[in-house]
């Protein structure tokens, strides 16, 4: 089963002959993904080889799907065309579109987002500026290395890439169903709710570990949720206790603004909501090692 | 990024959207110059991106060009807040009979734009919503269908604004949100927008945050940029391309991913509790790559705040390899040396992840006595707040 991603997905890469989307094309299909077609307008017809696999471009998302049947893009489009090719994908109808461009100007974003709901939300938008979602042994749509951890039951929802990978492998033992990076930008397509209501219902998860960090009310949000919702066990982390309002932290979302979007009314909320929030990477991985082997 | 009052206002002006007539000064004379321009009573106000000018004497009115030259002179260099007046802004004065309140604003719980509209205007809009809900009106904008005159008459309808002025607001409404959109803002306000006793509707506050993901869209915008209110290590740090922000402690952070350095500055904070209260002197994401010259431009940054008494390297090797990280903090070390920049402060280096064997084997190797590998990250975290109270 796992989540929104599984063996049975079948993988287009829009901007597979770009730099970015060649490298980590390579990657996903050394790990076993069913990559079955690229998308760039104008080089349509070639045929690229990754180590002996030969993948098909198209010219667009639309005859990408026509001839592969594919249900998962992934874009690496720079940020001055990634509302274009994601438009272009929504338009298509394509199931999932998992968005890793960083840099994406939030108007667009929105537009983008809005266009999605305008069509009935039929296509689901992971992103953008996220390192993308992997059901370990199973799919690996984005740039998660898939050799930090194998399959297992917990899943991870996370605004970070690199906090995603810390988790990853301070709980490789145990092992993931599905790990989603939903990204750090301010408007992002899935969020932890999204990613909390699907664990809760794949009978291949037993518990998550949420990871936020400060800017926005999502994890607050999250913490009703949970509240309302959820019955498996969270363990959550949040990343930026100390840092000064008014700065951006890297990621164009992770700013507090007066007293909005602060890790400490975040970890209140999320203990509210009775999930044990560790105070370190290290002590979050330890809590939920408590959880899976009590 | 947050303009100052004079830059939106000059970005209003762009849009066709009523401000008054005015300039901005940066010294005595040239505040001057644009007060006799002006002719008659001006307003001086101090340019800072701080609330609360006002109360500390950064607003004066001046009657002739005479007073506002003296009212230039005593708020140029004031300090308001710790921010230092650099700029002050002059224009021509209205009466005011009435004060409302509009807005374009990101809604980022929503996933859409917001438009908030009040008749009610001059104060905080907060302040409105909590005394006086029914005087704020709240509107969704879908991002791809905006505002046209239809739904902006709407919204004006919905606040109540007087008869006489609908007309005029409905356009400044349309024209606003051209501007929210064309330059990619993520606010515009107008507080007070302002009816004079002639019945003339103006924009007498211009509050505009635009967002530093286009600015490939905007190469015009540019010179909004502030560089002299920068960090002068940020600016250096920007020039080479390193997300760098400046805090106030004593440790320096170097990690790759943004959420694992907030997570590094959190825990070398926590830490640093247990060694009379060390903290972190910056946030630096040097990103995927991490290149020698990538880590050496980081470390020289990072070494150049004269407050870094150690500095934290911390690493997880998702995609990077941890070989190539530990080859490229060494090999930042002889770049530094060449540059004359030699390092002489201790490094706490943690490696975790891909090839983190042989990335410690080779920091090992080296042997550099100010490089100590710590292998998890709260160990290290301890090991660097201990080495920074040490060098106190």
């Amino acid at each position: 089963m796992a989540v929104w991603l599984t063996e049975q997905s079948r993988v287009i890469v829009q901007g597979m002959t770009g730099s970015e989307g060649s490298k980590h094309t390579r990657r996903m299909l050394a790990s076993g993904t069913n990559i079955v077609g690229g998308v760039t307008p104008g080089k349509g017809g070639q045929l690229v080889d990754f180590d002996g696999a030969k993948v098909p471009v198209f010219n667009s998302v639309g005859e990408a799907m026509a001839e592969t049947n594919a249900d998962t893009t992934v874009v690496f489009v720079p940020p001055k065309f990634a509302k274009g090719a994601v438009l272009e994908a929504v338009d298509a109808g394509i199931g999932l579109a998992v968005v890793i461009t960083e840099g994406i100007p939030v108007h667009d974003s929105t537009a983008f987002w809005a266009h999605a709901g305008a069509k009935g939300n039929a296509t689901r938008i992971i992103g953008p500026n996220c390192p993308g979602i992997a059901s370990p042994g199973k799919s690996n749509a984005g740039i998660i290395p898939a050799t930090i951890a194998g399959a297992g039951r917990i899943g991870l929802v996370s605004k970070s890439g690199t906090l995603t990978y810390q988790m990853m492998y301070e709980l490789r033992d145990i092992g993931f169903s599905t790990c989603v990076g939903i990204g750090g930008d301010p408007v992002i397509g899935t969020t932890h709710i999204d990613a909390l209501a699907a664990f809760q219902d794949d009978p291949e998860t037993d518990a998550v570990v949420m990871i936020g960090e400060i800017g926005g009310d999502a994890e607050e949000r999250a913490a009703d949720f949970i509240k309302a919702s959820v019955t498996k066990p969270v363990v959550g982390y949040i990343a930026g206790f100390t840092a000064p309002a008014g700065k951006t932290m890297g990621h164009a979302g992770a700013i507090i603004s007066g007293s909005s979007g602060t890790a400490d009314a975040k970890k209140v909320a999320l203990e509210a909501a009775g999930v044990r929030v560790g105070k370190t990477p290290s002590e979050t991985a330890r809590l939920m090692r408590e959880v899976m082997t009590a | 990024m947050d303009l100052y009052e004079y830059q939106g206002r000059a970005l209003f002006a762009r849009h066709g959207l009523p401000v008054l007539d005015g300039g901005v000064a940066t010294t005595v004379p040239e505040a001057r110059e644009i007060a006799d321009r002006l002719g008659g009573r001006v307003v001086v106000k101090a340019q800072v991106k701080v609330g609360g000018r006002g109360k500390a004497g950064g607003v004066k009115l001046a009657d002739d060009a005479a007073d506002a030259e003296t009212h230039a002179r005593n708020i140029l260099g004031m300090d308001i807040k710790g921010h230092t007046v650099h700029k002050v802004m002059l224009t021509t004065t209205a009466d005011i009979a009435e004060e409302y309140y509009f807005s374009y604003l990101l809604d980022r719980a929503n996933r859409t734009f917001l438009c908030i509209a009040s008749v009610a205007g001059g104060m905080e809009i907060e302040q409105v919503a909590h005394e006086q809900p029914d005087k704020v009106v709240q509107e969704p904008i879908d991002a791809n269908t905006g505002v046209d005159e239809q739904k902006a008459r709407d919204i004006v309808n919905r606040a109540g604004f007087p008869e006489e002025v609908r007309d005029q607001i409905v356009d400044i409404a349309v024209k606003l949100w051209q501007a929210f959109k064309s330059e990619d803002a993520t606010l515009v306000e107008v507080n007070p927008l302002a009816k004079t006793p002639e019945g003339r509707v103006l924009c007498l506050d211009a509050k505009v945050t635009l967002d530093a993901n286009a600015d490939f869209r905007h190469p015009e915008n540019a010179e909004f940029e502030d560089t002299a209110a920068t960090d002068p290590l940020e600016q250096r740090a920007k020039e080479k391309d390193l997300n760098y922000v400046k805090l106030d402690g004593e440790v320096g952070i170097i990690g790759n991913g943004a959420g694992l350095v907030m997570s590094t500055l959190d825990v070398v904070a926590y830490a640093g509790e247990e060694f009379g209260g060390v903290k972190p002197a910056n946030f630096l994401d040097i990103g995927g790559g991490a290149s020698a010259a990538v880590m050496a431009n980081g470390l020289e940054i990072v070494l150049s705040d004269p407050a870094v008494r150690s500095v934290f390297v911390n690493v997880f090797g998702g995609i990077t390899a941890c070989d190539e990280v530990a080859r490229g903090i060494i090999s930042a070390f002889d770049l530094l040396e060449q540059r004359g920049e030699a390092v002489t402060k201790p490094l706490v280096v943690r490696l975790d992840g891909n090839n983190a064997e042989e990335g410690r084997h080779i920091l090992d190797s080296a042997a550099n006595p100010l490089v100590e590998r710590v292998d998890t990250m709260d160990g290290a975290a301890r090991r660097v707040a201990e080495l920074a109270a040490q060098g106190a």
